[in-house]
Formats: C-alpha cells, sequence, structure tokens
C-alpha cells in the first residue's frame, strides 16, 4: 500500500518536472527567437547592389557586396593588373574595381562576394574577392548536358534576400 | 517498455555487447566501401574538380556534430525530468565524441574553402553557428570536469546541453534565414537533394559509417563510465566500513 502511494508520488513529481520543463524551455525559445528577429539584419554576410541603393550606402563605408558577376562585363585594364566587372543581384547593378587574385571558381555568372567600399564616382573598390559555392554536386558530364538543354547552374539564390528586404 | 530496467549495469553491459560486434562490424563495412566509392569510384564535381571528395568526410562529420548534440539535449531532458541514471550517463560520454565530429567538420570545411571561396574562415552565420556547438561541447565538457558532486554536476550540465540546444535550429535554417558564403542545403531540402546520385550514395555510406562508429564508442564509453561508477562506489563503501 504504501509502495504504491510512494510510487504515486514519484510519478506525480516527474509530470511537475516535465511541465516544468516544457515551460522553461518554451519561455527560452520564444526569447531567442526575439533576438534573432531584432538582429536579423547583423546576421547577414552581405548585401546586395539593390540595398546599396535601398539603405543609402555611404561612399567610403566598407561592406561585402553580393552578387552574380554579369555576363559579358570581365574586363582586364591595359595595366594587366586592374579587373573591372559588374556584379548584379537581376534588379540592380554595380561596377567593381579588383586588383589581386580571383579564387579558382571565379567567372561570369558566379555568385560572389566583394568587400571593399564605394568611391566617390559610385565604383565599388574591392580589397578581396570570394567565391560562393551553390549547393548543387553534379559530374561535370551531366553539368554540360544540363547547359545544353537551357537549366543553367548560374547564381540564382540572389534574387530572393533582396526580395524579402523589400517586403520588411 | 520500462526503460529504468536498463539502469541495472550487468542487464546495460549485455545489451550493449549484443550490440557491439554488429555495429563494429557495420562501421568496418561502411567505411570500406564509403572510402573505396567516394575517393576511386565517384566522379569530380563539374566546378569544384577533385575538392568535391573533402565532402565525404566534411557532411558526414558536419551532420553527426548536430545529431550528437541532439542526443545530448534528448539525454539530458530525460535525465532532469524521469531522473533516469543512465540518461545522464550517456550525455557525457557522448560529449567528446561530438566535440572530434565538430572539430574535423570546422577543420575539413577550412581545407575546402581556402582553394574553393578563397578563405579559410569567414565570419558568416554557418560558420559562426558551428563555431558556437564547438564552445558548447566544450562548456558541457568543462562542468561534468569542474564539479565534483556527480549529480550536481549532471543537473547544472544537462540545463546548459538545453539552453544551447536553441542553437541546433539556428546552425540548420542559418543558410535559409540569412545570407552566407556557405552555401544552402544540400539533401534535406524541399525539392529533394542537390547531389547526383553518384555522389550521393558514396555520402551516405560514409554517414552510416560515422553513425556506427558513434554507436560502437559510445556504448565502450558508457561502459567504461560505469565500470569508473563501481569502483568509486566499492571505494566509498570499503572507506565508510
Amino acid at each position: 500500500m504504501s509502495l504504491m502511494a510512494s510510487s504515486r508520488r514519484k510519478g506525480s513529481r516527474a509530470r511537475q518536472r516535465l511541465i516544468l520543463f516544457l515551460a522553461a524551455f518554451s519561455f527560452l525559445a520564444v526569447a531567442a527567437a526575439l533576438v534573432i528577429f531584432a538582429l536579423r539584419d547583423n546576421f547577414q554576410f552581405f548585401v546586395t547592389p539593390s540595398q546599396v541603393s535601398e539603405r543609402g550606402i555611404a561612399p567610403g563605408q566598407r561592406i561585402r557586396l553580393g552578387g552574380a558577376v554579369e555576363h559579358g562585363s570581365f574586363t582586364r585594364a591595359d595595366d594587366g593588373l586592374t579587373l573591372h566587372f559588374s556584379i548584379t543581384d537581376g534588379v540592380a547593378g554595380l561596377p567593381v574595381r579588383y586588383k589581386g587574385l580571383l579564387p579558382d571558381l571565379f567567372r561570369e555568372g558566379q555568385c560572389v562576394i566583394a568587400e571593399g567600399a564605394l568611391d566617390e564616382g559610385g565604383i565599388f573598390t574591392a580589397t578581396s574577392v570570394l567565391a560562393k559555392h551553390d549547393e548543387n554536386y553534379v559530374p561535370p558530364e551531366v553539368a554540360a548536358s544540363m547547359a545544353q538543354s537551357g537549366g543553367g547552374m548560374d547564381c540564382s539564390d540572389f534574387a530572393q534576400p533582396a526580395e524579402e528586404a523589400r517586403a520588411s | 517498455m520500462d526503460m529504468h530496467k536498463y539502469a541495472n549495469p550487468a542487464r546495460f553491459n549485455k545489451l550493449a555487447d549484443a550490440i557491439l560486434p554488429w555495429s563494429l562490424g557495420l562501421m568496418a563495412l561502411a567505411f570500406g566501401t564509403g572510402l573505396y566509392l567516394s575517393l576511386f569510384a565517384s566522379p569530380a564535381d563539374y566546378q569544384q574538380g577533385e575538392m568535391v571528395r573533402m565532402m565525404y568526410i566534411h557532411v558526414p562529420n558536419a551532420v553527426l556534430a548536430q545529431g550528437v548534440y541532439v542526443f545530448i539535449a534528448l539525454a539530458s531532458a530525460v535525465s532532469l525530468i524521469w531522473k533516469h541514471p543512465l540518461a545522464d550517463l550517456s550525455a557525457k560520454a557522448a560529449a567528446p565524441i561530438g566535440a572530434v565530429f565538430t572539430v574535423l567538420a570546422l577543420v575539413t570545411g577550412a581545407i575546402w574553402g581556402k582553394p574553393t571561396w578563397g578563405a579559410w574562415w569567414v565570419w558568416d552565420a554557418r560558420l559562426t553557428s558551428v563555431l558556437i556547438l564547438l564552445f558548447l561541447y566544450f562548456g558541457y565538457m568543462a562542468i561534468w570536469q569542474a564539479m565534483e558532486n556527480e549529480t550536481r554536476a549532471a543537473k547544472a550540465a544537462a540545463i546548459l546541453a538545453l539552453v544551447g540546444a536553441i542553437n541546433i535550429p539556428i546552425i540548420k535554417f542559418s543558410v535559409e534565414w540569412w545570407n552566407t558564403l556557405h552555401q544552402g542545403a544540400s539533401i534535406l531540402r524541399l525539392d529533394g537533394p542537390a547531389i547526383h546520385p553518384d555522389m550521393l550514395w558514396p555520402l551516405f555510406t560514409m554517414m552510416a559509417g560515422l553513425v556506427a562508429y558513434f554507436v560502437t564508442v559510445l556504448l565502450w564509453r558508457i561502459k567504461a563510465e560505469m565500470a569508473a561508477r563501481k569502483v568509486q562506489n566499492l571505494r566509498y563503501s570499503r572507506a565508510a566500513g
């Protein structure tokens, strides 16, 4: 009899702890969600060309500019070292000037992230350029046949964050 | 099923000894075929070339780094709520394994990132949240080391593990909520995996091998931990007697 009572008491204690745990964890989850929501802009790694004009980012302010290297925009200056290309998010584009090494994956259509600042003439002067790799993993033959059938694998994941930023 | 019956060390040891040959065998088989498939019998990537082979090590470690943490968090909840003696023991035993997976994910990612992105490390949301995961593992292990009283250490460590569990969805969705240098999800995404089947199967084989490795080492570590507690109890009772 007393054994049954003690086991029932044990069960109700476990239930109390379960309720306490669920309550504490929900509060914690809500708190974390609020912090993340409040700081959402600070977690962004780069800004897109549309966001640069929307936010009126001043010349000289250091930013990371992300987007696709526009097709047909890549040129090399006569000194053989200075590179010019445009970064676009499909809506807006910005001309970029860069003097330095490019990652192996750099090519027209590729997503890149350039770190630097706008100069007075509205040209983005980059001090480093990183290539973004997409989530697709395919053998070369498959990629070639996909490109032929029109399903190119160019950088496409920039339009969406720009739209979200405008909506908010 | 009454889970409390596995709190009996003899019964648990029997169960572990029955599982161990199988998990060891699966581990050898999966790593053997997985390494052959991923290093020799799978194609190079259309833009990364041979660097894609880093994925077969990086992705399983990154997935398991989070998986082991989820295991620790669940075990900690069971330990706090139902006071199952095996729960905090298995959480404690799992932590160093998960920490090693996290270190390997970070190191292989850096080795891949330098030639692919052009940088060993950047402070984007994905990389930073995984670094925080590593610090959570260190903090969890430090609490166990720092407190003399096992019961109090178990409680403090369990609370830390559960608070830190908030970081797991942040890691998973970091590449969707924010723009990052790290690419988006390749496997768990709405329109199916973005990895060609010729590369996906070697990856799954390596993942199975790492899961079997985790199960094997976890069981060994729990057995060792149980033996250590037994020795300590004997010492206490001798000192008392």
